[in-house]
């Protein structure tokens, strides 16, 4: 199958969920079908970075209105281009904040809907994705002549393959100028900025003590840094808190906040959706304490606890403190 | 400034789900429902919109009969009227399907702003927002956490990933999708409630807004998710559970 891979970049590098996108591209179809395509005001470097992994070609998509991201821009320049690609079956993205805002207008634009966020592919090609907040995976198939618009979430392929890890020989390059003119952008993005500067950096952390909405009030807060405190680890939390305002937007773990690997990951009241997931399912030791036996938090856990926080927690605080004495 | 709200009715979090006996979708009977949660920032924003602009809200909702309960707590929140598109096969259209609906619906009404949250805690797809601003013809912004109403049109503050955050400016009319967080939420007030009753809900069949398209993606079965990592559960009294994971922790993972 002929497949469209749309890399994204980041500080002029290729993004790791880039390859990873080609890695869950290689189980619909062979390296050589596979087309890249790197998209901006210059891509050459990115060209160059793409064509040595191996796969059929690279199209270098350039126009200087897209020098920043723009989604009128980038949908505009990918439905010329993928019209100017005869026999495209697929079109792969990494699920990126990105992708989320032009991919579903661009494949409305055909007539289709983009299965986002796969998880897993399946001969047919069955597409997994995750249902309810991760409490359900659901398969999905695609049907019709248009092409099949897909994107990868993030860590669900791996790139320490032979395959993706590309060879000697670069693939060939093609320049690809889309029809772009001003007057069809109409939003005008600013620079990405930060808050505030970010005074904790959970990354490094060697504990890490994460509390989720399970905690249900913030009078329930000194419970958690009591464990935290007898651990000697940091805090952290899920989204919901700090939206709460219970606990600073800087330690929030997840999609939209930090991600971190840290050696023991205690996960308190937290449900585990893939948005906090994937900001933590690289530590090395994962534990879960939560009243739901089927919460997702589980699937990644090494060890878990079903039962009510509200006894587990100042148990657990305890026995730390004994056994670290 | 007119705005229009989509939103859509999700199982509650904390409701137990059970996969249907024939796999393609939950058991819907006894199951506790709730307002999606992006889509109850999105009708926040909008009534704070208004509360500092003026205009009329809108809610915007599609399924069949029990969403109307979800309609009423946005009306009894403090949106003017609503509108809700009498869907029995929802599940069955894809994405695009349902976008296809909502934006017939909102075509007759000419807003200024269209909003709606992220994305749904259900299906998860993310993508109605973005694909109504293209039925519609209209700019759009997605992930927005703040709105702000200036000469030439918004000027909304976007977040982007791991921390960091831009803002776009646009002209109206514009669709935006809301993140949670942004604002705190209210609750529906005594009398709120009391004039919910009396607002307009109009219910349009989905026949009435053009027939359905075949769906591109179908959702061909569902299952409980595949464990990534064997869990050891530590079973007993909270001291027990206690006391063997702190052994577990310092002498076989060796993290304490």
């Amino acid at each position: 199958m002929s497949v469209l891979l749309v890399l994204e970049e980041s500080g002029g590098k290729i993004k790791r969920a880039s390859w990873e996108t080609l890695a869950a591209a290689l189980k619909l179809g062979p390296a050589q079908d596979v087309t890249a395509v790197v998209i901006g005001a210059q891509t050459e470097t990115l060209a160059a970075e793409a064509a040595t992994k191996g796969i059929g070609k690279v199209v270098r998509v350039e126009h200087p209105l897209l020098a920043h991201y723009t989604a009128d821009g980038f949908c505009l320049a990918l439905h010329d281009l993928i019209q100017s690609q005869n026999g495209t079956k697929c079109v792969a993205f990494p699920h990126t904040y990105q992708v989320r805002d032009y991919a579903p207008a661009l494949a409305c634009k055909f007539g289709q809907v983009l299965i986002g966020d796969v998880i897993a592919i399946e001969d047919g090609p069955l597409f997994t994705r995750q249902l309810l907040q991760g409490r359900l995976t659901g398969t999905y198939r695609h049907s019709g002549a248009g092409p099949c618009f897909v994107s990868v979430q993030a860590g669900a392929f791996r790139t320490d393959t032979p395959e993706t890890q590309g060879n000697a020989e670069p693939a060939p390059i093609e320049l690809f100028t889309p029809t772009l003119d001003a007057a069809q952008i109409r939003t005008k993005p600013s620079e990405p900025f930060r808050e505030s500067a970010q005074t904790v950096d959970l990354g490094s952390a060697q504990r890490i003590v994460s509390v989720g909405r399970g905690i249900k009030e913030e009078a329930n807060m000194p419970m958690i840094a009591a464990l935290a405190s007898a651990l000697d680890a940091e805090l952290a939390a899920s989204r919901p808190i700090c939206d709460s305002g219970w606990m600073p937007l800087e330690r929030q773990v997840g999609s939209s906040g930090q991600t971190v690997a840290p050696k023991l990951y205690l996960a308190v009241g937290i449900s585990g959706a893939i948005q906090h997931l994937v900001g933590m399912k690289g530590s090395q030791c994962i534990v879960a304490i939560n009243k739901d036996p089927d919460a997702p938090i589980f699937e990644v856990a090494d060890y878990g606890i079903v039962g009510d926080l509200f006894e587990v927690v100042p148990a657990l605080t305890e026995a730390v403190k004994a056994a670290r004495q | 400034m007119k705005i229009v709200v989509a939103i859509k009715q999700v199982p509650d979090r904390d409701a137990p789900v059970r996969i249907a006996a024939n796999a393609k979708w939950i058991e819907e009977r006894d199951l506790q429902w709730a307002m999606n949660e992006p889509d109850a920032y999105a009708l926040e924003e909008a009534l704070q919109l208004k509360e500092k602009h003026g205009g009329e809200v809108i809610v915007l909702s599609a399924g069949p009969e029990r969403v109307g309960s979800t309609i009423r707590e946005a009306l009894a929140k403090g949106a003017d009227r609503a509108i809700q598109i009498m869907c029995g096969d929802l599940g069955a259209r894809d994405a695009l399907g349902v976008a296809r609906l909502l934006a017939e619906a909102i075509k007759p009404e000419n807003p200024d702003l269209v909003l709606t949250g992220l994305q749904s805690e259900d299906l998860g797809l993310g993508q109605t927002g973005v694909i109504l601003a293209e039925l519609l013809g209209l700019p759009h912004a997605t992930l927005i956490l703040h709105v702000e109403k200036t000469d030439a049109g918004l000027k909304v503050r976007r977040e982007l990933e791991e921390g960091w955050f831009q803002s776009v400016e646009m002209p109206l009319p514009a669709v935006l999708t809301m993140q949670s967080g942004g604002n705190k939420l209210r609750y529906a007030t005594l009398m709120g409630i009391k004039r919910a009753k009396t607002k307009e809900l109009r219910a349009v069949n989905a026949a009435e807004l053009g027939t359905a398209a075949a769906p591109v993606a179908t959702l061909a079965q569902i299952s409980a998710p595949k464990k990534q990592k064997s869990t050891q559960i530590l079973s007993g009294s909270a001291k027990e559970a206690a006391a063997a994971l702190v052994e577990k922790l310092k002498m076989e993972a060796r993290v304490l």
